[in-house]
């Protein structure tokens, strides 16, 4: 069956740069003026050319995310289960060759974890953990649900990529959004950032949204790592990809985020910057390009920068996040994968967003709607 | 002007609304004051039903609101059953907005699910109101299977498009026996006015409320747009033409025999 490698591969990342960069302020005008927008819409509005045309996009992208989502902000949190990770990469602090303490968190440990989330008044859980099949494989993620489900409306996942029967599992138990970002698009850059571990097979990762598509999840989240390669080009794929996965799996829902590269305690320097203006071009040139995906923004980014960008598009975002396994009550003193920026905690977020008219929504799914599955 | 009544329940105000996307839960509830209204669908993913301090079902605590749960999210026939039944058991009513939406991008509802749902339902005893699309047979189909109400979009959710499906809006309430309610699409008081003119019993609002730049505002007029709609529809509009008509033509030569 047809996969998205097969859409990819008709393209070529040279001339999809040239063709983005060669984008004029006319097309940029045509773009904003059209009621909906296609994908060469999309290359005018993260082009070079759009940059005049910043505040206007704000404006546009503002009430298009207004009509849509409303005045409210979803919440979520990650729950770093494991940092054991059999890849290297990079750029991450669970690379397998970065000296520091492993640990993955017991039954006993994950639920310690949950009541602290449950405190700060988290209902959506972001379960996070590296690539290390062994351990925290199948079996490991079974048990983890049956920890995590009774306490959470809406559980999400961000782990190694699986099969489709895996996701068919899991989803039984009570999965409800996976995020796999690509990283980057571009197949050499991909190897040389993932030299080893099964992360290094490209095409593996490239059809996982296919293998979740198929296997009928709720939610898939797509992305690429800012700091890798162009994020010009990089994000036109992660559009293409997008355009591809809502046409073929079209009762699935889709989000995405905007990773920029943050220091870690391996000490990568990203090779490509995006300025916090190209940040904003970026988020506003999604919305405008797709008025119904959702846009996420974690405390990867300062609380300067979130505090203006929630008006101008982004619909969800998580906060007092923590990126080591048992960060929130466990052990707090260990290693992050990365350093987080927006350090403020959830009950100061949920009023920073009050003072601006907007409504943290903590709960947005119930558990019933998943029940019916297991009844039979 | 006259009562409109669904099932057991007499309603004095035909502008129904809905709860979602506003800033918070006072601005929510001073809105649904504003516009009168007397039936208020609640998302039942949004509410913690197992939470008697729940913000939202809190701040709809008025004698004159009834709250209609709606099962929004659920993709499925099966889903929205069980749905429907937590829904009933929490929040203490047999009233339900069906609303089963697979596609989640423009949440368009399945027309087969709701059918099959509807007929489902109907036996266990709830007071059904299902969004649909403008489909005139469908709303028969319903209707044989027990709906109280049918919910026909006027343009797709969230849009602000106004009365889109118009024509076919037109036929469902020529043929209808059971209430139609215009859900959906109206994004401003004059839609409003307009689907109340026309002979639908009610509409929904929710979106053109919740993110008007003063919802209580904003709801006040569609109180007023609501009343004036339908008083006009009581009182009969006049015919409209679009010319004169002096002279005839085509006949006159008759006078001359």
């Amino acid at each position: 069956m047809k996969t998205f490698k097969s859409v990819f591969e008709q393209y070529n990342w040279a001339e999809v740069a040239q063709s983005i960069y060669s984008k004029t302020e006319q097309d940029v005008q045509n773009a904003l003026a059209k009621p909906h927008r296609d994908i060469e819409d999309f290359k005018a509005l993260i082009a070079p050319a759009a940059i005049p045309y910043l505040e206007q996009m704000a404006q546009l992208s503002h009430a298009l995310t207004l009509k849509r989502f409303g005045r409210t902000m979803q919440m979520y949190a990650p729950l770093y289960l494991s940092n054991e990770c059999q890849n290297i990469c990079t750029y991450c602090g669970f690379s397998l060759d970065n000296p520091m303490p492993r640990r993955t968190l017991s039954g006993s440990e994950i639920l310690k974890e949950v009541f602290a989330l449950k405190a700060m008044g988290y209902d959506h859980v972001l379960l996070v953990t590296g690539e290390a099949n062994k351990t925290v494989g199948m079996d490991y993620f079974k048990k983890a649900f049956e920890v995590i489900r009774p306490h959470f409306s809406h559980i999400s996942m961000e782990v190694q990529p699986l099969e489709q029967e895996e996701y068919e599992d899991l989803i039984e138990l009570g999965l409800n959004t996976v995020l796999v970002y690509q990283e980057t698009y571009h197949k050499e850059k991909y190897k040389i950032h993932h030299p080893k571990g099964k992360k290094s097979n490209f095409s593996y990762r490239l059809d996982t949204p296919d293998r979740l598509g198929k296997a009928g999840i709720f939610k898939i989240g797509l992305g690429c790592l800012i700091g890798l390669e162009d994020w010009r080009v990089d994000s036109f794929f992660t559009a293409l990809h997008l355009d591809y996965l809502e046409r073929t799996y079209w009762q699935t829902k889709y989000s995405i985020s905007f990773p920029r590269l943050r220091p870690f305690s391996g000490g990568f320097v990203p090779e490509v910057v995006i300025t916090d203006r190209e940040l904003v071009q970026l988020i506003c040139a999604w919305r405008i390009f797709n008025e119904e995906v959702e846009l996420s923004i974690s405390t990867r980014e300062s609380a300067h920068f979130r505090n203006h960008v929630i008006k101008l598009g982004i619909t969800s975002m998580s906060a007092g996040s923590k990126t080591n396994p048992g960060g929130y009550a466990v052990e707090p003193q260990s290693l992050e994968q990365f350093e987080i920026s927006d350090e403020r905690t959830p009950k100061a977020i949920a009023q920073m967003l009050q003072q601006q008219g907007y409504e943290p929504v903590w709960k947005d799914w119930d558990i019933s709607y998943d029940l019916p599955k297991n009844v039979g | 002007m006259k009562a409109l009544q669904i099932a057991d329940k007499i309603f004095h105000s035909r502008l129904f609304t809905g709860t979602g996307k506003f800033s918070s839960p006072e601005v929510m509830e001073a809105a649904i004051l504003a516009s009168g209204s007397e039936l208020t669908t609640v998302a039942l993913k949004r509410v913690d039903v197992q939470n008697k301090q729940d913000q939202m079902i809190h701040h709809l605590q008025h004698p004159h609101i009834h709250l209609l749960p709606n099962t929004s999210g659920v993709r499925s026939a099966k889903e929205a059953i069980f749905a429907a039944q937590l829904a009933r058991e929490a929040l203490e009513t047999n009233w339900l907005k069906l609303e089963i939406h697979p596609d989640p991008k423009y949440l368009m509802p399945d027309p087969i699910e709701t059918l099959k749902a509807t007929e489902a339902l109907a036996k266990l005893g709830f007071i059904i109101l299902p969004y649909i699309h403008a489909d005139p047979v469908l709303c028969k189909l319903l209707e044989n299977a027990g709906t109280a109400a049918v919910m026909p979009l006027g343009a797709p959710i969230g849009s602000n498009k106004g009365l889109k499906t118009l024509d076919f809006l037109e036929i469902i309430i020529e043929q209808s026996k059971v209430p139609v309610i215009v859900d959906a699409g109206i994004g401003a008081p004059s839609h409003a006015a307009q689907a109340l003119e026309m002979g639908a019993d009610a509409v929904l609002v929710n979106t053109a409320i919740a993110v008007a730049g003063d919802p209580v505002a904003m709801a006040k007029a569609f109180k007023l747009a609501v009343e004036a709609g339908r008083m006009a529809f009581e009182a009969k509009l006049g015919k409209t033409t679009n010319h004169a008509q002096a002279s005839s033509p085509l006949t006159a030569f008759l006078n001359q025999l």
